[in-house]
């Protein structure tokens, strides 16, 4: 009974062959395009890759460049015999390196080019192109490499690379192909699509012999290609510069600020690298050494680094006591009752502007005690709960446990500590001020990285708001064609008349208080000192400063690991780095000098950077 | 007792003659694909697929020698070993295999590299044999159809492990042998019509299908239903059906276009209808039909259209073969290699047909179904018809491991059905 099923499969596997045949005689007799293209056969593809977007810091000097270079690819299936003696020569090549490369093309495919030489300098090429006629089956394609004219601020530009294999499988656009350079951190990777431009793709239609025969299909499918756009920064070279050589023999950061426009003037990150050890053909070894150095100067310390802030963060206690109308300027804690010592004696505890002088724990100790009291509960843990609440909302406005919204990928929210956070520790409701006063004195659970110092040094400057950090002012092809950033204005909603008052402290501090190493002569600099509790070893030194006192122009925020006091180590950077924006040179160059060479104990220790020297300094490129 | 029978006499020469034929042509076209004007070479060298194949057909003919002179009962019996063992020989495969253009599915020997998915095909169908054989099995009840589905499902699942997804749908064709043997025909026509619907949906706005299912309905009530079938339960039952392909046809829709990302949606866009992007995804399949189309009625003749194609196909001697056939045999040899391919499956059913031993029937259908399968995928991407699966073209494409596994699953055939007076 089932054998009556065996037709049944026969006649649909008939219907397919059917089908089949019909289409078959359909494409090749019946389809005019396939006729009247007659003896052509195959479409060629060739693929225009355009150079990527330079880098320009804000006077338009070139941070990052590219040089030309070419690679040679062979299709083994086209390569006929001849004298590799002279093929050899004519490259500079040895002969067993020739037939190892070769072997390995014809493995891979053999009708497939395949790298065989990597990156000619344009020289090379012009040298070899002419003799290229005697040998069939070798093709050029035009790439480059990145290079850097002034070696710095690597960690920021970031580098480029081969596209990982999850990018590669997941990306929107299917744009690149295996083995496309990519941004991978860093300025390179945030504004990836804007450098790397468009590639252009050309379809030729080619006959059995090789001769053109045309645009396919009339060049509908054409796309030309489009050069990548420049990132026009707002990175003063020589202050970025400045930056690199103090921190010569340190561990930290530096991010300096315009706090009217939110543009970063300078961001560097310690131990850094020469950038171009991670361009070109190197590339991998540099990287894997890079990687083992303990100090990790592959980081971004500006934005992804997690410090207390220290007795900066007095500076917006102050803000917010001012504000709730806790304290007022002349408010005394003299002999107030509190966890932490003088260390200058009762008169640092008299008033507002010598707390912030002499950073007092006591006096802020007090006026944090004031600001989580400021409500109507009665239980203190009710109190303390309801108080921190009210507090965080308003230091979050500050940009704290947030992303301020830089212009780079991985910048860290960092870490604010609230009430979730104490009710997981000490269970709900379990927990009042004397679990949390170290956050007075801005130790304790914090988490912030030197960009939201530098922000918050610039809220200060601006006396009560902030506009979103970025290093990108406009992108375009040129100077004429180009294109804004978005950028915020975030508000603090604290009354700039209390602000006043803090900078006012600000002032006193560096004038003839704890940052008298941050002076420069004939400019008024406003500033605070902060030195970060660190468990693995010494205190890490930190400095905040804007200048001028009245509208400011620069804001500095300088971390410098292990260093101890924030005046000793961090001021001095910051007032030379205010000094080199503002008078546009530095003249006390023996104070420079020895900033630069003072080191503080790191981890590694600076003999590792020596080793990293890149074997072939890359040409310097026409400007 | 058994009787000696003349091997000579009882084995079937016309399909071994088609072999035979389908390898030369195999052999023929991949010594044009490969071959190079500039810098041609002996067609027995080594260094390039041609020559490789006749080491492999060699390796076949002795597989052969060996099949035929092996006891028929050893497949019957062992089939569930050869099965069992060769599942695990899979699993191992996918931490042993060398990473080859993408897959973990090549084991490699030295210079050569086997493919062990290929063969489980043929372990595959011997087990669903021997199953399908077994007393008491019949495939019209639901729990013994779920048993032999396992069969069939298991192996691919392992395949797609080694990230073989072509290879892993061929063992859908299996479920031809199933129908044969008793599986409701519903079955096969819900999936059909499924992957009809599927590829329609793909093309057409949904409003133009579910329009077409309604005309669909009512025709069918109309021309195909006798007057007394018109009753209200049949009514129920055709819209009922209305309902659910249209409902399928919009979930779909829906899943193809609001869940995925947005470049999965191209790839399978694309898939079913190249011409979205020709010079894009779908660069193979363009230049593939170009290859082929240009080859007119009688092709540009034999190693004349080699100097410049399949720059763009790397598989152009493996998958793409048939461009090769279509290009320089032009239609009157696409249609004879399409005439060889089914004048084979046509001989295959009628034999199996003959069987008197259930095994042999099931393994006949099975062999039949795989060669369907393969021929239907593999000429169809060529010519624009199915999306570009990579899986080879039976005898033709080269390749050690295909090769040598289609020639066993073909002779252990031809081995039962020599000796097919016999009831095991």
């Amino acid at each position: 009974m089932l054998e009556r099923r065996k037709p049944v499969i026969l006649i649909f596997f008939y219907f397919i062959g059917i089908i089949y045949i019909l289409r078959l005689f359909y494409l090749q007799i019946l389809d005019p395009k396939y006729q009247s293209l007659g003896a052509l056969n195959s479409i060629r593809r060739e693929i225009n890759i355009p150079l990527r977007g330079q880098v320009y810091d804000r006077e338009g000097k070139l941070i990052v460049a590219n040089e030309e270079v070419y690679n040679v690819y062979v299709t083994p299936k086209k390569v006929v015999n001849f004298d590799t003696t002279s093929f050899c020569k004519l490259f500079n090549i040895t002969k067993s390196f020739f037939d190892s490369s070769l072997t390995a093309a014809t493995e891979y495919s053999k009708n497939r080019p395949s790298l065989f030489l990597r990156q000619l300098t344009k020289e090379e090429y012009a040298s070899v192109v002419d003799a290229m006629i005697q040998y069939p089956g070798f093709t050029f394609e035009q790439s480059f490499f990145r290079t850097y004219p002034s070696k710095t601020m690597a960690n920021a530009l970031g580098y480029i690379g081969e596209i990982p294999q999850k990018n590669f499988e997941e990306q929107e656009e299917d744009y690149y192909r295996k083995g496309d350079y990519i941004g991978l951190s860093g300025l390179e990777k945030y504004y990836e699509n804007e450098l790397r431009g468009i590639r252009g793709v050309k379809f030729t239609l080619m006959n059995v012999k090789g001769e053109e025969k045309g645009q396919y299909n009339d060049g509908k499918y054409d796309t030309l290609a489009v050069i990548g756009q420049n990132l026009y920064t707002t990175i003063d070279l020589e202050l970025q510069q400045l930056a690199d050589t103090l921190f010569r023999n340190k561990v930290g950061s530096v991010v300096a600020i315009d706090p009217a426009t939110g543009e970063i003037l300078a961001m560097g990150s310690y131990p850094t690298y020469d950038p171009s050890l991670l361009s070109g053909k190197q590339f991998s070894k540099n990287y894997a050494a890079l990687s083992r150095n303990p100090d990790r100067p592959l980081n971004n310390r500006a934005i992804s680094a997690f410090y207390r802030p220290g007795s900066t963060f007095k500076l917006v206690q102050a803000a917010i006591g001012l504000e709730m109308g806790v304290i007022t300027p002349r408010t005394s804690f003299v002999g107030a009752p509190t966890m932490f010592k003088y260390h200058s004696g009762t008169y640092e505890a008299a008033n507002l502007y010598n707390a912030i002088q002499l950073s007092s724990n006591p006096y802020f100790y007090n006026v944090f005690r004031k600001i989580i009291g400021n409500n109507s509960e009665k239980s203190p843990f009710a109190q303390a709960r309801v108080g921190l609440e009210t507090w965080g909302e308003i230091v979050s406005k500050f940009g704290f446990g947030k992303k301020l919204g830089i212009d780079l990928p991985s910048e860290t929210k960092g870490v604010l500590p609230d009430v979730k956070r104490y009710d997981k520790v000490y269970g709900k409701n379990q927990w009042k001020f004397s679990n949390i006063y170290s956050l007075s004195i801005g130790e304790g659970e914090y988490g912030v990285n030197v960009l939201k110092l530098g922000n918050l040094c610039a809220t200060l400057a601006n006396r009560g708001y902030w506009l979103t950090p970025h290093i990108v002012r406009s992108t375009g092809v040129s100077k004429d064609n180009i294109k804004g950033v978005k950028v915020e204005t975030h508000r603090t909603d604290i009354s700039p008349r209390h602000f006043e008052e803090v900078v006012k402290g600000m002032g006193l501090v560096v004038s003839n208080g704890t940052g008298r190493t941050a002076q420069v002569e004939g400019i008024e600099v406003c500033g605070k000192t902060g030195t970060s509790q660190n468990k693995r070893g010494k205190d890490h030194a930190i400095f905040i400063a804007f200048a001028p006192k009245y509208k400011p122009k620069i804001a500095v925020a300088v971390v410098v690991e292990n260093g101890g006091f924030g005046g000793v180590a961090s001021a001095p950077i910051c007032g030379l780095m205010i000094e080199q924006y503002l008078k546009g040179k530095v003249s006390r160059l023996a104070y420079k000098e020895q900033v630069s060479n003072t080191r503080w104990t790191t981890v590694a220790g600076s003999s590792f950077s020596k080793s990293l020297k890149p074997k072939n300094t890359p040409p310097k490129p026409k400007n | 007792m058994a009787k000696e029978i003349n091997i000579k006499q009882g084995i079937d020469w016309t399909t071994i003659w088609i072999y035979v034929a389908l390898l030369l042509v195999g052999l023929m076209n991949i010594y044009a694909a490969v071959y190079n004007v500039d810098n041609a070479k002996s067609i027995f060298s080594l260094e390039h697929n041609a020559g490789r194949q006749i080491l492999f057909i060699s390796v076949s003919f002795l597989l052969v020698l060996i099949i035929l002179f092996v006891d028929f009962k050893v497949y019957d019996t062992f089939a569930y070993i050869f099965y069992g063992i060769w599942i695990v020989v899979l699993i191992a495969t996918i931490f042993l295999g060398s990473d080859i253009k993408g897959s973990k599915s090549w084991i490699k020997f030295g210079a050569f590299s086997l493919q062990p998915a290929e063969f489980a095909k043929t372990f595959t169908v011997m087990a669903l044999a021997k199953y399908l054989s077994t007393m008491g099995v019949n495939v019209s009840k639901m729990k013994f159809a779920f048993q032999a589905a396992l069969f069939i499902f298991v192996p691919p699942i392992i395949i797609i492990l080694q990230k073989e997804t072509g290879s892993a749908l061929t063992f859908a064709a299996l479920i031809i042998v199933l129908y044969r043997e008793g599986l409701p025909g519903v079955y096969p026509a819900l999936i059909i019509s499924s992957i009809v619907l599927l590829v329609l949906a793909l093309f057409f706005p949904n409003w133009v299908i579910v329009l077409g299912l309604a005309l669909l309905g009512v025709v069918f009530w109309y021309l195909f239903l006798k007057r007394y079938e018109r009753n209200k339960q049949n009514l129920q039952r055709v819209i009922g059906l209305f309902i659910l392909f249209s409902g399928f046809v919009l979930t779909v829709d829906f899943i193809i276009n609001n869940v995925l990302a947005q470049h999965q949606q191209k790839r399978i866009k694309v898939l079913v209808n190249p011409d979205i992007d020709p010079l894009g995804a779908a660069w193979n399949v363009t230049q593939s039909k170009l290859a082929i189309g240009s080859g007119g009625a009688f092709g540009k003749g034999y190693l004349k259209g080699t100097q410049t194609k399949f720059d763009f196909v790397p598989e152009q001697s493996t998958d793409f073969i048939f461009c090769t056939v279509g290009e320089e045999w032009g239609f009157f040899g696409s249609f004879v290699l399409l005439a060889l391919y089914f004048i084979l499956l046509t001989r295959l059913l009628s034999l199996a047909e003959k069987q008197k031993s259930k095994f042999a029937r099931v393994y006949g259908y099975g062999v039949a179904s795989i060669l369907f399968f393969h021929v239907l995928v593999n000429i169809g991407m060529t010519v624009g018809l199915m999306p570009v699966i990579g899986i080879p073209l039976p005898f033709v494409s080269s390749g050690g491991s295909s090769l040598m596994s289609f020639t066993i699953l073909l002779f252990v055939f031809l081995k039962l059905d020599a000796h097919r007076s016999y009831k095991v």
